[in-house]
Parts: C-alpha cells; sequence; structure tokens
C-alpha cells in the first residue's frame, strides 16, 4: 500500500512517519506541501514538527497549503488521514476535526513516555488494536492540551469519536484526558503523542505505535 | 555618519577612532595600520576588532593549543583536524563523523533564553557546514547555587532556550550535564555540543577558490542583533557599572534554521558549491575572511547587495552583525541557476554578494566605493598572540593541604543513611528529568540511548546498525585542585562514558572554559589543562579533532572553577549490542576497578562545604583496558554505569532507580569509603547470575580488579550490617529537589 506522508517546511518527522509506513509493509510517498498531486496514495500522514515555524498558531498556515487543500477534498471522500501531534493541530484548523491544541498545563514542552488507553478500535488507523488496549508511546509537544466547547465534547464522547485517551496522570490538561480524536466516518484521526516513534523498542519505548499503521494496511476504509 | 573609504582614509591619517571602545588594545591597532600602510577605514576596524578578539583569535590560546597539534597521536580515523569548523573522523562503511563544543556562555547569562538558544544554533550551523546532518545535540551546563536566586532566573530560561530551539529543527537532544557551583553564579556555563553525519564524499571545507567563482549569502536577512558579540560579550568580564549589554544577544528562529538544513543538504547533495562557512561570531567579517584566506586569497564583496532587515544599518554593523542562520556559499558560475532554484524551493533568500578573485586581497565595496581593502590572512588568522605570564598561585599549596580525607565522617549505620538521603537528594545529583524532559530526544528516530545514559547512543546506519556514542564530563572542582589530573579525569570519565555503552573511542573534543587569561593563576590552570589534553590524547591514541576556548568567565575578580569540558566520540559495529545503563530481572552486581581512600573534590565533601587536597589519581592505561574489556564483553552484560560523581553509591543508586528495583550489597572494609569514594577507573555492572563466573574471570584475566558487590532486587537499598533504605525514600529524595527548586 502506497501511504502519502507530508512535508511542510518545518515539518521534522516525517522520516520517522515513513520509517513507520515501511516496517508496517508498506511504502512511503513523500508529498510537498507546494504540490497538490496526492500521487493516487492510499492514506496520508501528516507528520510531527512545527511547520511554517507555527507562526500565528501551530498548524494554522499550513492549512492553506496546496497540499492541504487536495488532502481536505480527498478526506472528505473517506481518504483515511492520520494527523500527528503538528499534524493533529493542523487537522483542527483544516476542520477536518474539531477544537484547538492549547499549550500545555505545565507551560512546558514536555517530551515523555506516555501511556494511552486506546478507546475507539474501529477507525481507520486503530482498527487493529484491542478495545481498551493500554499502550506506551512517546508525546512531545508544547502545544498539546485538547479544547472544545461542551456541545462538542459531548458529540466526541456520545459518537465514540475519542480515539484515545492519557492514562495515568493527564500530562497536558487536555479536556476529558483526550489525546486523540477521529472524524464521524472514522477515516480522518487527530493524536497528539507518537505512535512513529514506538514502532522499534531500540529505538523507542516500546513497538506499540507500529499498530497504527498495520491498521491502515488492513482497514480499506 | 559620512562614509569612509579607503580613499578617505589615506588622506587623513590622524583621524581619531574608536579601536579602545572596539576592544583592541593600543598595540593591536598600531599593528593594524603598520599592515595596511595607513589608518584602518571603520570598517576594516571593525573587522580587524572582531576577528582579533579573544573568541576569534584565540590570541592568549594559541601558544599552549600547538600542543594538541604537536603531540597528535597518530591517527587513521582523523579525515579533517583542527583549524576547519568542525573535525571528522571516520566510523567505517564510508561514513564520516563531525562534532563540536561550544560557549555562549555571557549571552547566556543576561539573556538566557536567546543565549542559550542561539548557542545550539550556532555549533548546529558549525556541525552543517562541514556538509553533515546533524544528528544529536548535547548540552553541558553549569550554574551558581540552585537555591540562589539568579540561578531561578537563568536555568530555567536557558532549559526553554536549547529546547525551543533544539526541538524545533528536528536534531534530539541525547545528554550533556547539569551541575550546581556557586562559582558559576554570575558566569554561568552553556556549552552545546553537536554531532553530524555524512559520507567521506560530502566533507565540505571553508574556503574559497577558483577565480570567478560566486560568493553567496543565504539564509535569514541581515539585522542589528549580536553587534559586536564576540569582541563585547566573550572577551570581556562583566562590570556592574557598564551599561546592560541586551542589544549584543543575537536572537534565534529555529524555524529559519531548519529550512537552512535541509535547503543546504539538498545543496550539497547535488555537489553544488566548493566551499561554505557559516555566519557565527563575528558574521560577515569572519565567513569572507576566513574563506578568502583559506582559500586563493582573493575576494571582491558588494557588502550594499547584503538583504537587511533593518534598511539602515551601516556597513560597519553589517560586518560586525551576528545574526543568526545564515551562511556563506562559494558556488562556481555554471551551477548558481541550480543553487538558487533549491534556495526557492525552501522560501531561502539566496543573494549573490561578491565573487573569487585571481588577486591576493579581500576588497569591500559600498555602492561601488571600497571600504576594505585588507589582506585576509591579516584579519582571519594571523592576529596577535600573547605569551601571557602564568604561574602556580601561591594559594594552592594551602589548597592541596588541607584535603577531605580529613573531614570527620559519618560512622554509624544511621548517619551513613543520612548522608547517603543528603546526597541523592543534592542539586548536583538529583534526577534530572524536569530539565531533560523539555528536550525532544525522539526526533530523527535514531535515539538508542539518552540521559541518564552514561553516554547518548546514536544509530547512523538502518541497515547495518552502525553508531556512535558520545558523553561530555568535566568536575570543575577536581580541577581547581589540580588542573593536570582534574584534565584527565575529565578525559578518562568521558571515555569511561563511552566504554559504559560498549562503544569503542575514537576522538576528543573539548570546550576550555576559564576565567580571565590576563590573571596569571587562571593562565596556569589553562596552560596545564591543555598540556594535560593534549598528554592524555597522546597516551590514549585519540586524536583532538577540534574544541573552543571560553576565557574571561568570572565574576569581578574571581574566577569560575577551571571546566575544560572534554567531549568524546565512541563508534559502536552495531547499536543492537549496545549495553544499556538499566536493567530488567534478577542481577549480580559487580564492581570493575579498584576504590581507594579519595574523597577531595568528591560530591561528599562538596555537601560538608570543603573544597582542598589532592584529586583521585588517574590511569590513562588502566581506563583503556576497562574500554577494552567492555567492548569484548558487551553481550554478557546486562547493564552498566561508569562510577564518577557520589561514587559507589550514586552509580548504583542511580542503576537501581532506572532499574525500578533494590539491592543487598555487602561491602568488606570501611563501608563509608567503599561507598563515598570518587576513584577513577571504576565501572559497575549488573549480570545474569549464570554469566558473573565467567565476567569475573574474564576481567581478572584483562588485569582488572573485581568486587562482587551483592544482588538486585528487593524493595531496599540494603548495605548487609550497615544500613537499609527503602527504594521509594530514596525515589522521592532524588526526584523532588530539581522540580522543587524550578517548577
Amino acid at each position: 500500500m502506497r501511504v502519502g506522508v507530508v512535508t511542510f517546511p518545518g515539518t521534522l518527522d516525517d522520516h520517522d512517519a515513513a520509517r513507520a509506513v515501511r516496517y508496517a509493509g508498506g511504502e512511503a510517498v513523500p508529498l510537498w506541501h507546494g504540490d497538490s498531486d496526492l500521487q493516487g496514495v492510499s492514506g496520508v500522514i501528516l507528520p510531527g514538527g512545527f511547520s511554517y515555524g507555527d507562526y500565528l498558531r501551530c498548524g494554522a498556515i499550513a492549512r492553506f497549503s496546496p497540499i492541504m487543500n487536495s488532502i481536505i477534498s480527498a478526506a472528505e471522500q473517506g481518504l483515511p488521514v492520520l494527523g500527528i501531534c503538528n499534524g493533529f493541530q493542523v487537522l483542527c484548523e483544516s476542520h477536518l476535526l474539531p477544537g484547538a491544541l492549547t499549550r500545555n498545563v505545565g507551560l512546558h514542552f514536555l517530551c515523555r513516555d506516555q501511556e494511552i488507553e486506546i478507546v475507539n478500535n474501529e477507525s481507520a488507523w486503530t482498527a487493529d488494536f484491542g478495545r481498551g488496549e493500554i499502550i506506551t508511546i512517546p508525546l512531545k509537544n508544547g502545544e498539546g492540551s485538547y479544547q472544545c466547547d461542551e456541545q462538542t465534547l459531548r458529540d466526541l464522547e456520545e459518537n465514540n469519536r475519542v480515539i484515545a485517551r492519557y492514562v495515568g496522570v493527564n500530562p497536558n490538561g487536555s479536556r476529558n484526558a483526550i489525546a486523540g480524536i477521529t472524524n464521524a466516518r472514522g477515516n480522518v484521526v487527530g493524536i497528539m503523542p507518537h505512535p512513529e516513534h514506538a514502532i522499534d523498542p531500540l529505538t523507542g519505548p516500546t513497538s506499540d505505535g507500529l499498530t497504527f499503521f498495520t491498521s491502515l494496511m488492513k482497514s480499506r476504509v | 555618519m559620512a562614509l569612509d573609504t579607503v580613499l578617505i582614509a589615506e588622506s587623513s591619517p590622524d583621524t581619531p577612532q574608536p579601536w579602545r571602545e572596539l576592544g583592541l588594545k593600543e598595540d593591536e591597532y598600531l599593528r593594524i595600520r603598520e599592515i595596511l600602510g595607513r589608518r584602518p577605514t571603520s570598517s576594516e576596524l571593525a573587522m580587524y576588532s572582531v576577528m582579533w578578539s579573544e573568541h576569534c583569535s584565540y590570541k592568549s590560546s594559541k601558544i599552549h593549543l600547538r600542543q594538541f597539534g604537536e603531540k597528535a597521536p597518530k591517527s587513521d580515523a582523523l579525515l579533517v583536524g583542527i583549524g576547519e569548523n568542525a573535525g571528522v573522523v571516520d566510523v567505517g562503511q564510508g561514513y564520516a563523523v563531525t562534532f563540536k563544543v561550544e560557549s555562549h556562555n555571557h549571552p547566556s547569562f543576561i539573556e538566557p533564553y536567546q543565549g542559550a538558544a542561539t548557542g545550539v544554533g550556532g555549533i548546529v550551523r558549525d556541525i552543517l557546514t562541514m556538509g553533515a546532518r546533524p544528528v544529536a545535540i548535547l548540552d553541558p551546563l553549569r550554574f551558581g547555587s540552585a537555591d540562589a536566586p539568579d540561578t531561578k532566573r537563568v536555568l530555567p530560561g536557558v532549559v526553554a532556550g536549547i529546547g525551543g530551539y533544539g526541538n524545533c529543527i528536528g536534531v534530539p537532544t541525547v545528554g550533556g550535564e547539569v551541575i550546581f557551583d556557586k562559582s558559576y553564579l554570575g558566569n554561568p556555563l552553556v556549552n552545546a555540543l553537536c554531532v553530524g553525519v555524512m559520507k567521506h564524499e560530502d566533507i565540505k571545507l571553508a574556503r574559497a577558490s577558483g577565480a570567478g567563482n560566486l560568493v553567496v549569502l543565504f539564509g535569514a536577512k541581515t539585522g542589528g542583533d549580536g553587534i559586536g558579540g564576540v569582541s563585547v560579550l566573550a572577551s570581556e568580564t562583566f562590570d556592574d557599572k557598564k551599561p546592560t549589554k541586551r542589544p549584543a544577544v543575537q536572537v534565534g528562529d529555529p524555524f529559519t534554521e531548519k529550512v537552512l538544513i535541509e535547503c543546504s543538504l539538498e545543496i550539497f547533495k547535488e555537489d553544488l558549491v566548493v566551499g561554505i562557512q557559516d555566519l557565527g561570531g563575528a558574521g560577515l567579517s569572519c565567513a569572507t575572511s576566513e574563506l578568502a584566506s583559506a582559500g586563493t586569497g582573493g575576494m571582491r564583496i558588494a557588502l550594499d547587495r547584503v538583504p537587511l532587515r533593518d534598511a539602515n544599518l551601516s556597513p560597519e554593523e553589517i560586518l560586525m552583525s551576528e545574526s543568526q542562520e545564515r551562511m556563506c556559499a562559494v558556488v562556481p558560475p555554471n551551477k548558481i541557476d541550480r543553487f538558487l532554484e533549491i534556495c526557492k524551493k525552501w522560501d531561502v533568500v539566496a543573494t549573490v554578494i561578491g565573487e573569487v578573485t585571481s588577486g591576493v586581497r579581500l576588497e569591500i565595496t559600498w555602492h561601488g566605493e571600497v571600504i576594505v581593502d585588507v589582506p585576509p590572512r591579516t584579519v582571519a588568522h594571523d592576529g596577535p598572540v600573547y605569551n601571557r605570564p602564568f604561574q602556580r598561585p601561591s594559594t594552592q599549596e594551602e589548597l592541596v593541604a588541607n584535603g577531605a580525607e580529613r573531614l570527620s565522617r559519618p560512622k554509624s549505620g544511621s548517619e551513613i543513611s543520612a548522608a547517603i538521603i543528603d546526597l541523592i537528594s543534592s542539586p548536583n545529583m538529583a534526577d534530572k528529568s524536569w530539565i531533560t524532559s523539555q528536550y525532544d530526544r525522539y526526533v530523527q528516530g535514531n535515539t538508542v540511548a539518552a540521559g541518564p545514559s552514561d553516554a547518548a547512543v546514536i544509530r547512523i546506519d538502518e541497515q547495518s546498525f552502525l553508531g556512535v556514542a558520545v558523553a561530555t564530563d568535566c568536575n570543575g572542582r577536581f580541577c581547581k585542585l589540580d588542573p593536570y589530573v582534574g584534565t584527565q579525569l575529565a578525559l578518562a570519565e568521558a571515555v569511561r562514558n563511552i566504554a559504559a555503552t560498549g562503544a569503542q573511542p575514537l576522538a576528543i573534543t573539548n570546550c576550555l572554559n576559564f576565567g580571565s587569561p590576563e590573571d596569571p593563576g587562571v593562565m596556569w590552570q589553562f596552560a596545564e589543562s591543555v598540556r594535560a589534553l593534549a598528554d592524555g590524547a597522546l597516551e590514549m591514541g585519540l586524536p583532538v579533532t577540534g574544541g573552543n576556548v571560553s576565557f574571561y568567565n568570572q565574576t569581578g575578580d574571581v574566577a569560575i572553577l577551571p571546566t575544560p569540558v572534554v567531549g568524546v566520540l565512541g563508534v559502536i559495529d552495531d547499536v543492537r549490542r549496545a549495553i544499556p545503563y538499566k536493567f530488567t530481572g534478577a542481577k549480580d552486581l559487580i564492581l570493575l576497578g579498584e576504590t581507594l581512600e579519595e574523597l577531595s573534590g568528591g560530591e561528599w565533601a562538596d555537601r560538608q562545604g570543603h573544597l582542598g587536597g589532592i584529586p583521585p589519581r588517574v590511569d590513562l592505561q588502566r581506563e583503556l583496558a576497562l574500554a577494552r574489556f567492555m567492548f569484548a564483553q558487551r553481550d554478557y552484560i546486562a547493564a552498566a554505569h561508569d562510577l564518577s560523581d557520589g561514587g559507589l553509591v550514586i552509580a548504583l543508586l542511580e542503576m537501581l532507580l532506572n532499574s525500578q528495583t533494590g539491592a543487598t550489597i555487602s561491602i568488606h572494609g570501611d563501608p563509608f569509603m567503599h561507598l563515598f569514594s570518587e576513584s577513577a577507573g571504576r565501572i559497575l555492572l549488573a549480570v545474569n547470575p549464570e554469566d558473573a563466573n565467567y565476567l569475573v574471570g574474564k576481567a581478572t584475566d584483562a588485569g582488572i580488579t573485581t568486587t562482587r558487590l551483592g544482588k538486585s532486587g528487593g524493595e531496599n537499598f540494603e548495605v548487609s550490617g550497615v544500613c537499609s533504605i527503602s527504594m521509594l525514600h530514596i525515589r522521592d529524595a532524588n526526584q523532588s529537589t530539581i522540580p522543587a527548586l524550578f517548577s
């Protein structure tokens, strides 16, 4: 399966996302922010980083790039899209996902191995997990506190759109300890911690994150 | 101010010039006049003043640093040595690794966030300039007493600056040191080390050759920040009476740096440059004169073409500006279109500002008028050289005579328990994850080990699993007691840190932080330290690939502890075989090396407010034997941790805390001495019980003393017949100190 990995100026984890796709048995296709051709990929990853320096707001400028226009249209048609960290912020700015990510409660950048519980194992990116499975993957961001209004929160909770929740201490003050969410259709997923950095115990805390990518290989949403 | 040109300078020899305000001494100014055969123009004066500053010219240190060349060991690994932006060593499989450490001490005291951030940015560009992708950052940091009010201002800012910059450029921050001592209160040390990886054929050098080749400035636009940073900040002592120097601190933009990294690597890949230099200290003055001096000599620059952030900057200010995230490349005319095309792709501003000429002079014009016309070597390489007087201070004898071995020691079990808790919770020994958790250690996906590991281990090839290990060390108290032995102890510890991961030590870099070179006592510390490092490198057969000198680290007349930070790079053929710093399951605990009664300058003595005596003995051959043993037996060792600050008790407790278990050990002899001595040449091993006999046998064969300490397990740290402390209590003591001070 061919999976696109987008590079914006300031994207940092694109090589890591591409590596994760390869580890899962797929082919990673680099997608450049200034192009609009998705090259027929079966899924797209928006990796972590600081797109356009996170000027204005995290993800706010990336949302207007040519590649995002194509991704927004394709996602609305059901193309699986995974936004990790800054990618999650881009998805919120693009209104593919509701809510926003704000500064961590401690106001510090925080890098730690984080336990999360997979709450929804029906999305394109989590289908290979068991429901309620607890995994450990790195969390590393300065603006990872998930915020939304009451209505949205109710909608997310009642319609099983929370993908994952932090276990133990809520590290950044996210509402309902939300670590990741999906859209109503289940093809677009945004997650704050980094599954692409947990694909091999040699270089990450675990290989738990690999399942996000193998899920896509099997799902064919 | 009217434009000062060469023509005007020739006709107005008596115009008074502000050489003193620019940090030049009178004889230096006269020498410039002699070189040029006239008074310098104001632009030339600006260039000479920054390039002849202590920071850029190494005028006080050069005479000592020559030993690194004179005593250099024969090494097949060295590809590029001292003199370039950073040294380069061969690590096999066609890979070359470059690494270097630099100081940004004074800017970080004035403006902690930007000072530290631009320190990271600068060293990363040095590494990039060699043609390498930056793959790791380590930050050796020294602050004043942890509870001092100003430390609460400086430390959080420095840490946020390192994270704010390093995290945004996608280079993992994987190690370093955080040490507190009152001598650093008015002069913290912020050193930054960067490691870069490339293929042999991709190595780039900073030289301008080939008449007709174009000089291209690319990256950020030039602004008014950091003007005179090196001459004013890095080369002078702080004085309360002078106005604040904040405008001389540069302001960093990591996003621009990240884009510049990717843009440069793409340019290198297509082999579009014949020479490249980053713009750091002394900005364009440094880049143009160094490129020309190292090349064929001739270069013409149209300074008015430099893109500006502030259109009102004068030519002198443009030459001295230390605006960050700028690079200067020498590009053949037939490759310039492709060069500019790649810059455009990355939205990087690139401007042809001049060309290499067939002459031997660096000529800079401003709207057609010649404002600089100098032999570039006189600016870049022929700066003044001082043989400053140095002398062992008269107070040294008294200091050395007052050993910590004579202090009254804890004897009873409860006294020893109290000393253990006091030490493990002391700011120097306390858990630093409040700091390291603000750094991204995962980005690039090649981090095999990061702090609290003794050395960082980075994979450099995903197929072969070839990797490198890097560590930095220095105990300034040991260096104060004996700068020669202290420096070799720093080298020994850095090598031991590499050895503890099962990697083979390969090369040395350094960042020599000292007080004022005008103080003969400080100069003696410096001279001893350089002599020790050159001797040590020769004895260990490890080349010194480069380094950095930072003088004038003092408050008033009081110098910092001499702090020659030593960085060692090791190579590991398969990172999957690296020895971890923690273990799971029941293990036997074995100590390699001999414990002597050596407490002076150690952590326990420091906790008693004592500094005196002679530092622990150092035996570099024994360190090498340890390294060979660790490499040979790495597959039989479950975990390892070197013994250094705080001795056996700290090494044990750190390993147990990281492994989330307890242990029961027995000590034969004086328990306090064995637990707290800081003898060098020791490594703690955790091994599977069935491998213990084998390893002890192999160590004995290698001439290494072994001690079977006991076994891991349980919920307490128990020293049989002496004390037993709950690991929960120890963990709490260890982890609460730093957050309580700085959260």
